[in-house]
């Protein structure tokens, strides 16, 4: 459970990290219009830490040296301004330093550079680490794209209808979610913006990424955002393209990522239900086995209801055993779980340097290490919820118990 | 003699059981009394209801009718809480096969009807002077020795002995014993009547069931129990 919770939590952060706070936009790929007015807007408010654009489409992607493309994800983005507002900076490996110069060439500062999603540029080890070069060479990719109207049609008539420029590599960004990371190119967000055709004759992006300050609620940063959008839509109805406005949502970074995260959480709660489950079975065992206990112990139950035991006594009694067998028993199976969950990686490491078994296979799954954190909540309540399951087992046998007539049991029908 | 000379009393106690589908009518009306300090003896054919009557003296089986008094009071006005109380504070009661809890000693055996109505603090207040009773019983029972022994390790009339003291243990107005030598040879189960003519010389009131007529012929008063009537 620890183990799952901590994979959800740090799945749900590392959406976090990607998104920022809050995001006001479109899937459309046309984008809207009037961001940087809103933008700006937006900065001024005294919840708000920091607000960037970001161009969103797809491309296909080929080196320079080949005629094969691959499709991938666009982002353009202003790096320094987008490193503020979600956790940009920090995926980087070679500008983890200074984010704001991620597409920066070294050695020629004019070429135009890109960052890409790490998967994409090299593979994944068994260890889930990748390979980086200390001095990685510019290498050169195609980046094409077919640029789209305020009206969604085609930009471009006739045999050129796309727009294709060269960027060269600058850094690789490791966000840690699979599909992030093997499907996105990062460009800077003009460049973007030209090759989308975002660039005129209004200028358009497809989202707004948005950081509140420290302590503000998310969800009420949200709705005030999505005030600001409303009033923000009243004042812009009637302008050029104003009509793009319409299709924008405001969601915080939860609703965002939900198709993302809903399946964690499913698997999440399917979790807990087989651990519900596996508690109710629990409760049956304890059951069964207290049942079994008490029918040995028939002939004691009636000598101490015989020298004036109550019911409650009786009931007490065994409830009291129950208690203690749950309180030992949670007690060992928390020292236990401790133990597994501070090694587990020290174990699954072992098991694969000798077994070749790893709990989710690195080269596959976007995971470094499994989550070790102890969740204090979960402990006390798996805990209490164990201690009582020994009580819920153990209540049925010891009212049976106390019910028991002293003359039946210590067999007074022995005429 | 008046009414409130006897300790415990019994009238028109009916008591029937269901074997199988047959309901068999044990007590027929049975009437007993019995004086404070009286060693009374119960005797009758197996079967014939001995050890019902005892228990239901003892309130651990209720009459289906009849009323059973102790010190004047009728037992069937009594509620759980109270009867709990009679149990354990008013009668002690010794079992012909002994049933003492295994998984405790002698001496705990001795004490637990005293452990019984304390709550862990009373228990924790009470506990020096009640194993001090304890040992001293142990003593008067000749078990001193065995105190920290299991039920195990004893013999059959050791057992009955430590049975004895635990009976004895909240100085109880009223010993009832149910075949206390039944289970014992003839040199054993005497030891165990010299002790119970010793109690009842020593103030005690005891009602003891036997099928043995030698061994009632120890008590002071013998009652015959014959097809569910005192005869």
């Amino acid at each position: 459970m620890t183990v799952m919770d901590g994979l959800v939590g740090d799945f749900k952060r590392k959406n976090h990290n990607y998104t920022g706070d809050c995001v006001v936009g479109t899937e459309s790929l046309v984008g809207f219009t009037y961001y940087e007015d809103f933008a700006r807007i937006a900065e001024k408010a005294d919840y708000v830490e920091a607000v960037t654009p970001v161009i969103k489409s797809y491309v296909l992607v080929g080196a320079e040296s080949s005629s094969r493309n691959i499709g991938a994800e666009l982002t353009g983005v202003d790096a320094a301004g987008f490193s503020r507002v979600t956790g940009f900076g920090r995926t980087l490996h070679y500008h983890k330093n200074d984010p704001s110069k991620a597409f920066n060439i070294k050695g020629d500062a004019n070429l135009p550079g890109f960052v890409i999603g790490v998967d994409m540029w090299s593979a994944r080890n068994e260890k889930g680490g990748y390979y980086y070069d200390p001095n990685p060479a510019a290498t050169a990719l195609s980046v094409t794209c077919f640029p789209l109207t305020a009206k969604g049609a085609l930009a471009k008539a006739g045999t050129d209808m796309a727009n294709t420029k060269t960027f060269y590599f600058s850094d690789c960004s490791q966000s840690g979610l699979a599909r992030v990371d093997g499907a996105i190119i990062y460009l800077p967000f003009d460049e973007a913006q030209v090759l989308c055709g975002m660039n005129e004759p209004a200028k358009r992006a497809s989202w707004i990424h948005i950081k509140f300050k420290q302590g503000t609620n998310i969800e009420e940063g949200c709705q005030k955002i999505r005030e600001m959008w409303a009033k923000f839509c009243d004042e812009y109805k009637g302008k050029d393209n104003a009509d793009l406005l319409s299709q924008v949502s405001v969601q915080s970074w939860k609703e965002h990522r939900r198709e993302s995260i809903a399946g964690m959480e499913k698997e999440q709660a399917m979790l807990m239900m087989m651990f519900g489950l596996v508690g109710l079975t629990t409760v049956f065992i304890v059951y069964v086995v207290f049942y079994m206990i008490i029918s040995h112990k028939t002939k004691d139950i009636g000598i101490l209801k015989s020298i004036g035991a109550s019911c409650g006594d009786v009931i007490v009694l065994f409830l009291g055993f129950a208690a203690g067998l749950g309180v030992i028993g949670s007690a060992v199976g928390v020292a236990g779980g401790m133990l597994f969950l501070r090694n587990i990686n020290r174990i699954e490491g072992w098991l694969f340097e000798r077994f070749g078994f790893q709990l989710w296979d690195r080269t596959i799954y976007a995971i470094g290490e499994i989550p070790h954190r102890l969740d204090l909540t979960m402990l006390v309540v798996v805990t209490g919820c164990a201690i009582l399951a020994c009580l819920a087992g153990a209540v049925l046998p010891s009212v049976g118990a106390a019910r028991a007539r002293p003359a039946d049991v210590l067999q007074v029908s022995q005429l | 003699m008046s009414k409130g000379e006897f300790i415990i009393e019994a009238q028109g106690v009916y008591k029937s059981y269901r074997m199988g589908a047959a309901q068999v009518q044990v007590l027929k009306g049975a009437d007993i009394a019995v004086k404070k300090g009286e060693f009374v003896a119960i005797v009758g054919a197996s079967g014939s209801g001995k050890s019902t009557l005892l228990h239901i003296l003892g309130a651990l089986d209720r009459p289906d009718k009849g009323v059973v008094r102790f010190e004047g009071r009728d037992l069937n006005g009594m509620g759980g809480g109270e009867l709990n109380e009679y149990r354990n504070k008013m009668i002690g009661f010794v079992f012909q096969f002994y049933h003492l809890l295994d998984e405790l000693n002698v001496l705990e055996n001795v004490i637990l009807p005293a452990m019984v109505p304390a709550g862990i603090i009373g228990w924790m207040s009470k506990r020096a002077g009640v194993k001090k009773r304890g040992l001293e019983l142990l003593k008067a029972v000749g078990l001193e020795e065995r105190a920290t022994h299991k039920p195990y390790q004893l013999s059959g009339g050791e057992r009955q002995r430590a049975a004895i003291g635990r009976a004895l243990i909240n100085e109880p107005r009223l010993l009832l014993a149910d075949e206390p030598t039944g289970n014992l040879d003839s040199a054993t189960g005497n030891g165990i009547l010299e002790l119970l003519e010793r109690l009842n010389r020593a103030g005690q009131t005891i009602v003891m069931v036997t099928h043995d007529e030698r061994v009632a012929k120890r008590a002071g008063r013998i009652i015959t129990l014959a097809d569910g009537k005192i005869k």
